[in-house]
């Protein structure tokens, strides 16, 4: 037995001064709450970007309000060019999936959360948790800052696929200062992303209160800890790739620009490279991101649930982490599938097919124990509940998808339709966003201290549903008919008849975004004039339901709390926290 | 149940699950910045063995000399993990002036292993070499690579040098203990152990033969 006294851990005192308190704070909670305005904010822009977009492909030479203004040389008028529309989509995608998607389930919920879920003061390093923050912050700027430069935003897609990325301004608009900016923007959020998962996982394992054993950590926390080590590993590869592609396009290098290569009429000085190494280096890191992206909405569905089935998962703590650690560990040996025809050899084609299909097992595994948890459940349908059940239904419907796409030859004709777009945001996008909708009615409580309007949530929550339905089936049975996606108009013969369909996903997604005010508006009213929180309004049994609304500036006020519980203590309306002393009733 | 206890900021002492690795949290984060640094490393490399294998005039352009010299260096930073040692264990058993003999043993070998490959590098720039050039005629990746790979590694032996030179002050004002030292030392050691993967790779591979 091993008795360590240790008073190294000297907390800072609570900040005076709304600088030391609000802006460069070092309380996690405060930057959590940093994380997850920052990811609404990105939420809005995307949502924004893909207005554009879409009312382009429905109505090809409607002006759009403001885009003429936004960038007079992309969108002439307000319709946007070809280019400018791959540069909106581009920035669609970045702003989305690194600082929403990546960003707010992850480093949003897990900073505000994960110590506290432990029973600790703070993260391990506050300062350096401040510090990947404003890191993050400074690439978002960076970002968005493309929009303002005269080259405008980069428009090889947010996976910047080389040679287009890595040529410079000759290969068109924003390829020049636009492209630059965009790497800086990548390589400071893999920074932070870096500091944040060692953070995360240094937290986890050395600051848990007494008695929190590895088995009594609530699922979202494990989901997090998982999480961080995917980010971890991945991040540390996405970051190298964006310096060689920044020496590629800087320093003269060609790692990723082949030899006679011959763009917009003038023959490049390069030789060499390998448009295909960049592939492979980004999908190392861009496969495990889909999953860093859904593993923290795994964790919050699994945390979430339980309290409103008010029972355990079925399989218990384990079977669930069991899964959500394998789909980490396979995440790092199926990158190749996003690269069926990019002229790789068909043989790897078939080596990464496998494995793609067996990630499936555990992915499965983890959304059945949701499913099945349900069964026999005296379910509570508040808000954050319909949204797991809405994140369930996507993912499955989503995920059906993905046994067409991880075969090659199946995936040779959909790659390039806007099946492959309708598949990645019904499992990545909507259902980490319906997780993370989840979470937000979920913690607002303990966030803020105030209630949510419970009636605004529900309507939120079934336009929701419907909507994103009748967008992204739609683009599923498009792609199915062949409708290319990137394109920015449909001047294909066989294209053409679809415009009804496509105009009928533009009206779903104009709609879609305007049910978001319903919920921006449910968030201010009730950050304001919300009811008043009580410690546990949901009658739940982990760390953050102990404490008051919000919590103190060191959690939990100075008292000891000492676990003796798993998280998942429910047996209909009876339930056990897990500092109390009283017998188990759900045997976990 | 093993416990360790935290004084929090109220002054409460309050008790901890003990860490699983018995390691305080300013070590396991270094470990874990360095599984991350590794993958990092990893990326350069496998970017570089792509590139060799992918080129059909690769070319093995280092002399002697050259390889004397990446030997000669080899040698250098091996026996500045060594000093390294002898620094935190001179510092366990609180010999503050054995400690600074030490860490400065260590710097010092430092600075003499970025000298020696920053005046390997303007011999080959002299020659012709740059990220975009060839001198022999054949692939011009082999100078994006070399200068890429080590350039990397040069620039953790750097920060690694100003690390120890920050904590060898803060160690001898007081600041900070033996756990720092110890923590630094792990970045030094992993920073050797990295040129063992660079030193071959790139230097004994591309031996003149």
């Amino acid at each position: 037995m091993h008795d360590m006294t240790a008073h190294a851990a000297a907390h800072h005192a609570p900040p005076q001064g709304f600088i030391r308190k609000y802006v460069f704070s070092v309380d996690h909670k405060v930057i959590g709450i940093q994380y997850t305005t920052l990811g609404l904010v990105s939420a809005f822009i995307g949502m924004a970007l893909s207005w554009a977009m879409r009312i382009h492909l429905a109505w090809p030479t409607a002006s759009i309000p403001l885009l003429g203004l936004l960038s007079p040389n992309g969108a002439p008028g307000g319709v946007p060019t070809p280019e400018y529309y791959l540069s909106l989509m581009t920035m669609h995608g970045t702003i989305m999936a690194f600082f929403l998607l990546t960003a707010a389930p992850m480093a949003g919920f897990g900073n505000f959360m994960l110590p506290i879920h432990a029973g600790a003061a703070d993260m391990a390093f506050p300062r350096l948790n401040m510090a990947s923050f404003w890191v993050t912050f400074v690439g978002f700027v960076l970002a968005c800052a493309t929009f303002f430069i005269p080259d405008g935003p980069p428009l090889s897609g947010w996976t910047a696929y080389a040679p287009l990325s890595a040529v410079g301004s000759v290969a068109g608009p924003g390829q020049g200062w636009g492209q630059n900016l965009w790497g800086l923007s990548i390589a400071l959020f893999c920074v932070a992303s870096l500091l944040g998962a060692l953070n995360f996982i240094v937290t986890t394992i050395d600051l848990r209160t007494k008695g929190m054993t590895l088995s009594r950590l609530p699922l979202a926390t494990w989901a997090w800890f998982i999480n961080a080590w995917v980010s971890l590993l991945a991040f540390a590869v996405l970051l190298p790739t964006c310096l060689l592609l920044v020496l590629d396009r800087l320093g003269g290098t060609s790692f990723f620009i082949p030899g006679g290569l011959v763009v917009n009429d003038k023959v490049l000085p390069h030789s060499g490279g390998s448009p295909l190494l960049f592939q492979h280096l980004f999908w190392f890191f861009g496969h495990p991101e889909v999953y860093i992206i859904i593993l923290p909405a795994f964790g919050i569905v699994a945390h979430v649930m339980p309290t409103f089935t008010r029972k355990p998962l079925v399989g218990g703590w384990k079977v669930i982490t069991y899964a959500m650690a394998a789909i980490g560990g396979l995440s790092f040996v199926v990158w190749g599938h996003h690269m069926f025809v990019s002229g790789m050899s068909p043989y790897m084609a078939m080596v990464f097919s496998v494995p793609t299909l067996i990630i499936t097992i555990p992915s499965v595994i983890a959304v059945l124990v949701f499913a099945f948890s349900l069964y026999g459940a005296n379910i509570r349908f508040t808000t954050p509940m319909l949204f797991c059940l809405g994140f369930i239904s996507l993912f499955i419907s989503g995920g059906i998808g993905g046994f067409f796409l991880a075969q090659p030859a199946v995936d040779s004709y959909l790659h390039a339709t806007s099946f492959v777009v309708g598949h990645f945001h019904f499992t990545m996008g909507l259902s980490a966003v319906f997780a993370a909708f989840a979470g937000f009615y979920y913690w607002f409580p303990k966030m803020w201290g105030r209630m949510m309007n419970e009636t605004l949530g529900k309507v939120h929550f079934w336009l929701s549903f419907v909507l994103v339905y009748c967008v992204f089936m739609t683009l599923h049975l498009m792609g199915l008919t062949g409708s290319v996606r990137r394109y920015s108009e449909f001047v294909a013969d066989f294209m053409v008849p679809l415009m009804p369909t496509n105009r009928f996903i533009t009206v779903a997604a104009l709609l879609l975004g305007a049910t978001q005010f319903i919920f921006f508006y449910n968030l201010l009213w009730s950050r304001f004039k919300g009811p008043k929180a009580p410690d546990n309004p949901w009658q739940a049994t982990t760390l953050e339901w102990d404490t008051t609304s919000p919590p103190p500036f060191d959690n939990f006020g100075g008292r000891q709390m000492t676990v003796y519980h798993g998280p998942m203590e429910y047996d209909g309306d009876a339930f056990v926290m897990q500092t109390s002393t009283e017998k188990s009733i759900a045997g976990t | 149940m093993s416990q360790s206890e935290l004084t929090m900021s109220t002054g409460h002492e309050v008790v901890m699950e003990a860490s699983p690795y018995h390691m305080e949290k300013k070590k396991l984060g270094m470990w874990i910045f360095i599984v991350s640094d590794a993958c990092t490393f990893a990326t350069f490399l496998f970017g570089y063995g792509y590139m060799r294998v992918g080129s059909l005039n690769w070319g093995t352009p280092f002399e002697f000399s050259s390889i004397l010299n990446g030997i000669f260096m080899t040698f250098i930073l091996l026996s500045s993990s060594l000093t390294m040692l002898a620094a935190v264990r001179a510092t366990q058993t609180g010999q503050k002036a054995s400690a600074n003999k030490w860490l400065g043993f260590t710097m010092l070998l430092g600075t003499v292993f970025a000298i020696l490959h920053l005046r390997e590098w303007f011999k080959m720039f002299g020659e012709g070499w740059g990220l975009f050039s060839n001198p022999t005629g054949g692939a011009v990746q082999f100078g994006a690579c070399f200068f890429s790979v080590t350039g990397l590694h040069l620039t953790h032996v750097v920060s690694g040098v100003i690390a120890l030179a920050v904590i060898m002050r803060g160690y001898n004002q007081g600041r900070y203990d033996t756990s720092h030292v110890e923590t630094a030392g792990l970045y030094w050691h992993f920073v050797d152990l990295v040129w063992m993967f660079v030193f071959p790779l790139t230097y004994l591979m591309n031996a003149a033969r």
